[in-house]
């Protein structure tokens, strides 16, 4: 628990917070988008390289423009006129505190297992990918066939607007 | 002494920080390497609007700036004394924040790529394991920056312009990646400085740069093609394109800000032309075995200077493509061939070493550019115009 984990958690969660509490549409993507930037220095502060350049390559270069183009092209970016709070907000608060009450349950169970003095493997990029490649190409290669019936199924989508309209 | 000259800002580094006690050395160190990243871009920006503008002068046949000092050459000073004094303007209906935050993220994300491409030997800010990642992860960085500017402009020029630079660098992103990818593959790692070393042995004389290998000069070629997208430069410059749009994403940007935005496009060419220079042509080693005794970082910044040159020929000799045209080059054709590129560099790697995978890698990538490109032109329809009305 060092003071760079304090200050990295402190900038995620004030993004989380400005991105539920802002009023403009395209505010609270851009703040999310901080939360992104936050969540990837939080792995590269455990020495994941791969994992934290790879969280800002894809979520703030890919799916927080997704986010931001969502928001433009629809009505979403004007101010909705009943607020923007829901009205069953204590139901969701519960559940919310729930779910997190079993995540962290379950999260200090299982370090209390674990001998104290490991230390966390370095694992390099060559590994991952030796690893993606040899035991785990089952799971590449399904998460790869999701990917692509995204794809067409996108195009298709694109596609049937056009001829819709015609 | 040689050496010594091509270590020499190594040296220097190391004896201006022996000034200081220990505890504080490393974080000095880095510090000076920073402040002399920031000072040295800024001035080879200076120094390359100048070309740029005499450079596309020439090539119109026109003389270019030539009023302020020796043929113009203090034409940035005049430059960056107006972009300092002239009137901020923010519109009344922008949005103030992230009309102030735009071009600071463009201008960090960019010096960000800086701090890992190898500008000589021993001479990388950071050596990270996992550096080309590093390096498109703060690229794409950039993107969101060109949405904020035009979003936050409150002003349909600028928005129009964002959305075609956003469409337009997130399909050329994946060409830039994949063409990189072909590199990381033959060499075997992400490290920016490892792929450099393994470019650095010849052959009877001649260098191992990746530009030599079939694979290596279809990736460079369209890796270049990607990197012109990626920074919005002619032919690719639509998003601010003058006669279609005003200034695109940063018409509503005047004063210093517009200088940053400037400034930050001509950073991030820098910047990629680094990386061309570096996964293709060898980053900082000499072309022939018998020119070694010059220092690295000349190599290195001489190639650069070089990509930045063939930047501003491209720029005054070729016309600006239109924003369906761009994104059909990119998708149907630049991506197919990375694709079959990746191929031709496994098909590469497992011939082993022998005249036969010359010959074969060579045809497969000539032929696969000949047929789509006959294929494409077929399907073209040359003749009377036909309309097609927006909806």
């Amino acid at each position: 628990m060092s003071f760079v984990f304090y200050i990295l958690s402190a900038l995620t969660v004030a993004g989380a917070l400005a991105a539920v509490l802002l009023k403009n549409t395209v505010h609270c993507a851009l703040a999310l988008t901080v939360a992104f930037a936050g969540l990837a220095l939080l792995f590269l502060d455990l020495h994941a390289q791969f994992a934290g350049f790879a969280q800002i390559l894809v979520y703030i270069g890919a799916v927080a423009i997704l986010v931001v183009f969502a928001i433009l092209l629809t009505k979403g970016s004007e101010t909705p006129k009943d607020g923007v709070f829901s009205k069953t907000w204590l139901a969701g608060l519960a559940v919310a505190a729930a779910v997190f009450a079993v995540l962290g349950w379950a999260v200090l169970q299982s370090t209390s297992r674990l001998p104290q003095d490991v230390k966390a493997p370095t694992v390099t990029v060559q590994q991952i990918g030796q690893s993606l490649v040899g035991r785990y190409v089952l799971p590449l290669e399904i998460v790869a066939v999701l990917l692509t019936a995204a794809m067409i199924g996108a195009v298709i989508i694109a596609l049937h607007e056009k001829e819709g309209l015609q | 002494m040689f050496e010594t000259l091509d270590q020499i800002f190594v040296l220097l580094q190391h004896w201006l920080v022996g000034f200081l006690p220990l505890a504080w050395q490393s974080v000095a160190g880095v510090l000076l390497s920073v402040v002399v990243i920031i000072g040295l871009f800024p001035a080879l920006f200076a120094l390359t609007t100048v070309f740029e503008r005499k450079g596309l002068g020439r090539i119109q046949n026109r003389l270019g700036p030539n009023r302020v000092g020796p043929f113009g050459f203090f034409q940035p000073v005049a430059d960056g004394i107006k972009s300092l004094t002239k009137e901020d303007i923010v519109p009344l209906s922008a949005d103030v924040a992230v009309h102030f935050l735009a071009p600071v993220l463009l201008v960090v994300s960019v010096f960000m790529g800086f701090a890992v491409l190898p500008m000589g030997r021993n001479m990388v800010l950071v050596d990270m394991d996992a550096g080309l990642l590093f390096y498109f992860a703060i690229g794409a960085s950039t993107e969101l920056s060109v949405f904020m500017a035009g979003w936050s402009s409150r002003n349909k020029y600028s928005l129009m312009g964002a959305m075609r630079a956003v469409a337009q660098m997130i399909s050329y992103e994946v060409v830039l990646l994949l063409s990189s990818v072909t590199v990381v593959m033959i060499a075997g790692s992400l490290s920016l400085t490892k792929i450099v070393e393994a470019q650095n042995h010849y052959t009877w004389g001649l260098p191992h740069w990746y530009i030599f290998t079939p694979w290596g000069l279809a990736g460079f070629v369209m890796f270049t093609i990607a990197a012109t997208a990626e920074t919005n430069r002619s032919p690719f410059d639509l998003p601010e394109g003058e006669s279609e749009l005003v200034a695109g994403y940063h018409t509503e940007y005047s004063g210093f800000k517009f200088a940053l935005f400037f400034l930050g496009e001509y950073l991030a060419m820098f910047s990629i032309s680094g990386l061309g220079t570096t996964l293709f042509l060898g980053g900082w080693s000499a072309p022939f075995s018998f020119l070694t005794w010059i220092p690295s970082w000349i190599w290195f910044f001489s190639k650069l200077m070089l990509s930045i040159f063939v930047f501003i020929w491209m720029r005054g000799t070729l016309p600006r493509l239109r924003q369906d045209q761009l994104m059909n080059f990119a998708w149907k054709f630049v991506l197919p061939m990375c694709l079959l590129n990746l191929f031709v560099a496994g098909l590469w790697r497992f011939l082993g070493a022998s005249w036969q995978r010359w010959v074969f890698c060579s045809a497969i990538l000539i032929l696969a550019y000949i047929g789509m490109g006959l294929g494409e032109m077929r399907r073209k329809h040359i003749g009377p115009r036909r309309y097609r009305y927006a909806e």
